[in-house]
């Protein structure tokens, strides 16, 4: 009973969904399971902040290398949940300069390292060892180039840039033409994936996401 | 010398990096911008509505990718007041309810704009698409207050906006999932409305496509879309100021990408010359 239960509110639940999809008038029946799906995110916010509290508990139990980076993290946990909920979060609250000045700096900063990483990654990968390597390397060069005012700059010193100017090679043929057509076989191939899982899960096949190894 | 470029220390290549950032920044080059159809088609959209319109905008990222879309929210937002046009905002993403409440406050002090009269923050709500969803049948349903737990009911701007079918323009400013795809699949191509983005350079190929298609009907890709906006807007905002930085960052990694190749091909060629 522990999987049939969950399995027949799977099916039950995902068989409604699709049939109110072609048959408006039972919208109303949508509306219930859209209301509990959001009550049950929320909780899964709830389950996440618990897992993370003790995985780190236990990290900081073991006093296992770095320890001291979860007692950080377990500290700026209970601050700005405890800031938040209590003093909420409106501009000049404790929680809100927090938020600005030091989780968004560090933030942005985190992020800001992938220029450093990728101008070194490039460096030592990016190589046109055939003919496919150079076509991607002479591709990004276009669009790294044609991405930026710099670009523009330089393509207008050549010849041909009026009567064909670089917005048109970048915008309507690398990313409206050669971009799209990959996106598109990608995004077409991913979503006969999630149809087929979605019918598996729906149909009792796959049950992985009921857990118990099987 | 050749050995030194084959084995150059990666800390020459951050060095070059951050010059290239800061020089330009400190040392504006003053790079003349074009701007593009996508960002074109954003701009017209919003000039042409009528006063006393409502727009949708939908904070889908956090403090790591403000950089590139804070610009274009603010770009927005402030196109959106000058136009009179009021604007509701939400999030998908957890700390996109703060990073609307930041750009909203800088925004309408500039404009005198009051809040729930001009403008609306409903917060973040988990669910992502199905939480999209659900807003068909009404804002209030899933936002049954606003960030600062305010009824809808006392706010004025939301006694008229009740769901989608009151805002004219739905803009996703999106860092990834949920985001302009999620606002896509549901906002546009179920309940119909008109859908702009704004987006991190990055996840920009991939909503070309539906730009392509018109499910979008305009996109601002990275910063060089919301410097675009802001040159169109007539501000000189941080998009606009961060572009010669990026000019100039992309130009050092294209050299040094070329210079890698040559280093290569020089050793391919000494290598099979010596067997």
């Amino acid at each position: 009973m522990r999987r049939e239960i969950p399995m027949a509110i799977t099916t039950i639940t995902g068989v409604i969904m699709i049939v109110v999809f072609f048959v408006p008038m039972w919208g109303h029946w949508s509306d219930i399971f859209l209301k509990w799906f959001t009550v049950i995110a929320g909780f899964a916010l709830v389950l996440g902040a618990g897992s993370l509290l003790l995985v780190n508990l236990n990290k900081i139990s073991r006093k296992a290398s770095g320890w001291g980076y979860n007692v950080i993290l377990i500290l700026g946990l209970f601050v700005m949940a405890g800031l938040g909920i209590f003093q909420g979060i409106k501009p000049g609250t404790p929680y809100d300069f927090i938020f600005r000045y030091i989780f968004t700096p560090l933030s942005a900063t985190m992020f800001s390292l992938l220029a450093f990483y990728i101008a070194s990654a490039a460096f030592r990968a990016f190589k046109a060892k055939s003919p496919e390597a150079a076509l991607l390397l002479i591709t990004a060069f276009v669009v790294m180039i044609g991405r930026v005012p710099i670009g523009e700059v330089m393509w207008n010193w050549l010849p041909w840039a009026k009567a064909l100017p670089l917005t048109t090679i970048i915008e309507d043929w690398v990313m409206g033409c050669f971009n799209t057509a990959g996106q598109r076989a990608i995004m077409l191939g991913a979503s006969i994936g999630i149809i087929s899982t979605s019918l598996k899960i729906l149909l009792g096949i796959e049950r992985s996401y009921l857990g118990g190894g099987e | 010398m050749f050995e030194k470029l084959q084995n150059l220390d990666r800390r020459w290549i951050f060095l070059f990096v951050l010059l290239s950032v800061i020089i330009p920044l400190l040392f504006p080059l003053g790079l003349k911008l074009h701007t593009s159809p996508p960002v074109e088609d954003i701009y017209n959209y919003i000039e042409n509505l009528p006063e006393e319109s409502v727009i949708l905008v939908s904070f889908d990222y956090g403090p790591s990718t403000e950089i590139e879309l804070n610009p274009a929210a603010k770009a927005v937002v402030r196109h959106a007041f000058r136009k009179k046009i009021k604007v509701v905002t939400m999030a998908l993403w957890p700390m996109g309810a703060q990073m609307s409440q930041n750009v909203m406050k800088e925004v309408a002090e500039e404009f005198d704009a009051e809040y729930g009269r001009d403008y609306v923050n409903l917060g973040y709500k988990a669910g992502g698409s199905v939480l999209l969803l659900s807003l068909k049948s009404g804002f209030a349903q899933q936002f049954p207050t606003d960030v600062n737990n305010v009824p809808l009911s006392d706010l004025p701007l939301m006694n008229k906006v009740k769901d989608y079918n009151n805002c004219a323009l739905v803009v996703s400013l999106s860092a990834g999932v949920p985001g302009i795809r999620e606002y896509v699949l549901i906002v546009n191509t179920q309940f119909g409305k008109t859908m702009a983005g704004a987006c991190t350079a990055v996840t920009a190929p991939e909503m070309y496509t539906f730009l392509n298609s018109g499910q979008l009907m305009g996109l601002m890709g990275g910063l060089k879309g919301a410097a675009e906006y802001e040159k169109l807007v007539g501000i000189e905002g941080n998009a606009r100021k961060g572009m010669d930085a990026q000019s100039v960052v992309h130009l050092v990694i294209v050299l040094f990408i070329i210079l890698s190749n040559i280093i290569y091909f020089v050793g391919e060629y000494r290598r099979k010359r010596m067997e």
